[in-house]
């Protein structure tokens, strides 16, 4: 009886254990590994030439890094906002019950189906001035029409967060409709009863139970956001010259294309602890607060 | 219902183990070398085909690793993953910096024995032999020479402006671009590309500094040359040639350019003779119909860049394979094959010119010259000047200041700093 | 929901007469009408805008070269026609092969399924364990393994690459699945996790009481109650490994390459004339899969969504 009920005790360790282990050694371990080679001069590959905290210093001194930091804040606070603010409205209006539902939901959320470099190569010929929407409208008669963001340095990032939201928006909207239908109608009934306008009770009452929701779609967006590299790839390779540079671009560059690994670690590293930042005080209030259900 | 599940995942699982084991199977019974390389699609593709076809009647099966992009930046991560795990490919391609790179790196093969047999010491140049040897030992067989500094101009539309051949001065480049300019037409057709805008740099140091100025600048990455007046010029006459592309050029593919060229919107473009591929594939005839002619000033000098096949450290098994693929890659017979539909010229000095366009005799006549002068130096923009992380500190610069109002002072002030930071 | 009463005491209800009630019906019909109007003016707006590219994409696969160069994106296709999308499947030459997609296309799949069924039935255990056999640390260990979400996967290539070299998988399928089980296994951890939270114990303590052990309740109890959130599962892993590109480029092997590196081949011409329309047909096969499953199991993401599965 004792050694099967130790066994008994010993089985959820044993099923979780593939797991763990997958999972210490490809993202912890590998984690480390990043922090120990951002302590080298590493070029093409890991060697242990130590050099301390050195290429930190040369990180933050480096004016691609500073664009790519500039860019990550403009391009991930215009994407997490956008991205919530339309998710949010498509959700609201999908839910006035609409006859045709089901089809306009499925148009909303497709472009999550597709690839990062799909949809960066599409929206790359659609905003492209000589080949897309410039020549379309000029075609029908606005000669002067212009849409040449993506040519711009100034403006090429705003083509990303364009791309991206498109992209994205349908999984924020999914996530609002079903927060919105899991809410609880007595409240919302009672309070357009009392003669209050709808945009009101939206206002008041509706959006503000959707925060959960919220949290949660702000982090699924951060880390795509943080991760996005698939897109800038896809959409501008970076460019024009060096503008639409991200932390992840720069990383990703800097260790493979230009075989500087040491400095791409650190770059790494601090991508990594960007995410730590915002991941980890969620996780921690989101796991503090969950009592189990008994 | 999950009876159903569990035995088709079940099925699932059990049909992928068959798939994967017979995929191992299948693999072991010719010589066979696994070969990485970027050339996925048109001349280049067919260029390939040769090599795999010359190396089936020796009896060696081809496996093939394409990745494709970026001049080589998914392949160049792919490798590196497979040499890390413990499985470099028989060969892979590379530039010529690479080459030396990984060469330092260690893992690199030996093939002295074919380099003997075919006298590689006597029929390569001296500038291709410096990259394709690590010491004593010849590491990488080279497929070609490019060359970047061309001007490809229609003879039509410079006979609207008087005008009867490309030219051959900056002067003369700015007093034709005015006419053009008058006439409607864009005197220099560019794509916004980072290796595009540093295409025309090299061009542009060593038209208005020369072989020794683009030496010290370039190849000895020497701070005072890299601070000097000349270098200021050199960023000035960036400045004047970005005010003769159209607006539309960032970001466009260089092919798109040549195709401005070829149908009249353009008159000029600065580009590597891989363009004869387009011309030739718009049906017309390099050197008649799209006039070739180096870059203003670099008459008589010759930058380069050559694909090298690199080879690795291999089992014993594969040693034989890889020599066979290494020496079918030099063999005169494929050389010529390959250049004529590459549009570039064989790396074998001893080829004979015979088959090639007007354009493709000039660069193998001038490529003798300059061997002879001393003035055949490799190419910054295209991976023969500077090792990749040096080279792409020289890019930084040169893309933002091209696509930016930066004046010549500061550009030449980042210039030094970007290069002395990449050397850390 | 939120503290406190949603409005201000003071709100005034109005008494009404008939009259006023009448006119006040009418005038909220027309402005419902209106409001009915613009709602459904606007989804209409919202649906082209996401239809756009997708449009875009299909036009120009059925369009001819010659007609793509001379009009414009969403110009119609005059002679529309299968070529661009016959080449792209089986005849496109990529590097040294002239077979189209369709040969990475079953690669992918072979690549795509155990990588599922493993993070899935993992991702299950996993949840099923955090939740139902609570052991101190729970919580913990679902953070620890909550983060492996968020890791970028390019930090992860050269280590991996050493690490699949030491285990002897580099360049099989095997060892791509392994790498996708590690990355996915996070994800599914959350949402089965997530989902099993909020099923009662009480299901589970009769069930003990029965007699029922470890795999029992498991297989009798759970997952019969588990498709919704299996399904929610599925189409996420799906769509991840199967759009998939920097781990199929950097581990797999010439001939298993998945179809996201082979379209990349395809598409990305260093030199030569790129056909827009073969790359447009080679895009949405590409994107035919996912884009099915979606269209099919939308429903269900739905419903598996309202479960609980992505709650706050």
């Amino acid at each position: 009886m004792r050694s099967s009920a130790r066994l008994r005790r010993a089985l959820p360790l044993a099923v979780l254990s593939p797991s763990l282990l997958v999972i210490a050694v490809g993202v912890y371990g590998f984690i480390a590994f990043t922090i120990v080679v951002s302590f080298t001069r590493a070029k093409m590959f890991p060697n242990w030439d130590w050099v301390g905290l050195r290429q930190y210093p040369r990180l933050f001194g480096n004016s691609r890094w500073e664009t790519a930091v500039d860019n990550m804040l403009v391009f991930g606070s215009l994407y997490i906002l956008a991205s919530s603010v339309l998710g949010l409205a498509m959700a609201i209006l999908l839910d006035q019950k609409i006859r045709a539902e089901g089809v306009l939901r499925t148009i909303y959320l497709y472009p999550l189906a597709l690839s990062f470099i799909v949809t960066g190569v599409v929206w790359q010929w659609i905003l492209n001035p000589g080949l897309g929407i410039q020549k379309m409208v000029r075609s029908w008669g606005f000669e002067t029409f212009e849409l040449r963001w993506i040519t711009d340095p100034d403006l090429a990032i705003y083509c990303i967060v364009l791309a991206g939201v498109w992209q994205v928006a349908g999984f924020s909207m999914a996530m609002f409709l079903s927060g919105l239908r899991g809410m609880n109608e007595e409240v919302v009934s009672a309070a357009r009863i009392d003669g209050a306008p709808m945009w009101r009770i939206y206002q008041r009452v509706i959006i503000p139970a959707l925060r959960p929701v919220f949290l949660t779609a702000f982090v699924v967006q951060a880390h795509l956001a943080i991760k996005s590299y698939d897109l800038v790839v896809a959409l501008t390779q970076g460019g024009p010259g060096l503008a639409t540079q991200l932390p992840s671009t720069f990383m990703y560059s800097t260790t493979f294309t230009r075989n500087d690994m040491g400095l791409g670690a650190a770059s790494a590293v601090m991508m990594l602890l960007a995410v730590a930042a915002i991941m980890v005080p969620y996780l921690y209030s989101e796991l503090r607060a969950e009592r189990p259900a008994s | 219902m999950h009876h159903l599940f569990t035995r088709t995942a079940a099925a699932a699982l059990v049909g992928t183990v068959i798939a994967a084991l017979s995929v191992g199977a299948a693999h072991a019974q010719e010589e066979q070398v696994e070969v990485l390389h970027w050339w996925t699609s048109g001349g280049e593709a067919a260029a390939v085909k040769v090599l795999q076809e010359d190396l089936q009647t020796q009896g060696v099966g081809w496996q093939d690793m394409a990745v494709a992009g970026g001049g080589g930046d998914a392949a160049r991560t792919a490798l590196k993953a497979r040499v890390a795990a413990g499985d470099a490919p028989a060969a892979a391609q590379m530039l010529g910096m690479a080459v030396r790179e990984w060469a330092e790196e260690g893992g690199l093969g030996d093939l002295s024995a074919v380099a003997e047999e075919q006298d590689w010491e006597g029929v390569l140049p001296t500038a291709i032999k410096e990259f394709a040897k690590s010491g004593d030992a010849w590491v990488a067989a080279p497929v070609n020479i490019h060359r970047p500094h061309w001007v490809w101009a229609n003879p039509e539309v410079l006979a609207k402006v008087g005008l009867d051949a490309a030219p051959a001065t900056w002067e003369e480049f700015d007093a034709a671009a005015e006419k053009l300019m008058a006439e409607g037409i864009v005197p220099l057709a560019h794509g916004g590309q980072p290796w595009q805008d540093a295409t025309i740099w090299d061009a542009v140091v060593l038209g208005v500094g020369g072989a020794d100025f683009y030496k010290q600048a370039i190849l000895e990455a020497d701070e005072e040359a890299l601070t000097s007046d000349t270098m200021k010029s050199v960023f000035d006459r960036m400045r004047t040639l970005r005010g003769y592309v159209d607006p539309n050029f960032s970001g466009r593919d260089w092919n798109l350019a040549t195709a401005m060229v070829m149908n009249g919107e353009a008159a000029m473009q600065i580009m590597g003779d891989w363009a004869k591929g387009e011309i030739v594939a718009a049906d017309m005839e390099p050197g008649v119909d799209i006039l070739c002619t180096m870059a203003p000033g670099t008459e008589g000098t010759f930058l380069f860049n050559t694909d090298f096949f690199a080879m690795f450290e291999v089992g014993e098994d594969k040693q034989e394979a890889q020599n066979k693929l290494a020496s079918s890659i030099v063999a005169p017979a494929f050389q010529e094959t390959f250049n004529l539909t590459k549009g570039s010229i064989p790396a074998n000095t001893e080829v004979s010119d015979e088959n090639f366009d007007a354009c493709g005799k000039k660069s193998m006549a001038d490529l003798k010259s300059a061997e002879a002068d001393g003035t055949l130096m490799g190419s910054l923009a295209h991976g023969h000047g500077q090792p990749a992380a040096v080279q792409a500190a020289y890019i930084d610069v040169i893309t933002e200041h091209f696509n930016s109002d930066m004046s010549s002072d500061e550009a030449v002030q980042k210039l030094a700093e970007s290069v002395a930071d990449a050397t850390f | 929901m939120s503290a406190g009463a949603p409005f201000p005491e003071s709100v005034p209800r109005r008494v009404l007469d008939a009259d006023a009630v009448d006119t006040l019906v009418r005038r909220r019909a027309r402005s419902h009408r209106i409001g009915r109007w613009v709602i459904h003016a606007l989804l209409l707006i919202l649906a082209a805008f996401f239809l756009m590219p997708l449009v875009v994409m299909v036009m120009t696969s059925l369009k001819s070269m010659p007609e793509i160069r001379t009009g414009t994106l969403l110009s119609l296709p005059q002679a529309p026609n299968l070529d661009a999308w016959r080449s792209a499947w089986s005849e496109a030459c990529i590097s040294i092969s002239c077979e189209g997609l369709s040969g990475n296309f079953v690669n992918s799949f072979i690549i795509v399924i155990p990588s599922v069924v493993l993070s899935v039935g993992f991702g299950a255990l996993n949840g099923y364990v955090l939740t139902k056999w609570r052991f101190p640390g729970a919580n913990f260990v679902f953070g620890l393994l909550l983060f492996g979400c968020f890791i970028p996967f390019q930090i992860v290539l050269i280590p991996m690459a050493s690490t699949l070299g030491f285990l002897g998988l580099s360049g099989s399928y095997a060892g791509l699945v392994l790498v996708h089980f590690v990355y996915g296994i996070s994800f599914t951890t959350l949402f089965f996790r997530n989902f099993y939270v909020s099923v009662p114990d009480d299901l589970m303590k009769s069930a003990k009481i029965d007699g029922a052990g470890f795999w029992a309740i498991f297989v009798r109890i759970l997952l019969p109650l588990s498709w919704p959130i299996v399904i929610v599962s599925v189409i996420w892993q799906f769509t991840n490994v199967w759009n998939d590109f920097l781990f199929g480029v950097s581990f797999a092997a010439g001939d298993a390459q998945p179809v996201t590196v082979a379209l990349n081949n395809l598409v990305n011409t260093s030199t030569g004339v790129k056909l827009y329309n073969v790359d447009m047909a080679g895009a949405v096969i590409a994107a035919l899969p996912t884009i099915l499953v979606y269209v099919v199991a939308g429903r269900y993401f739905m419903r598996g969504l309202m479960s609980g599965a992505v709650k706050g």
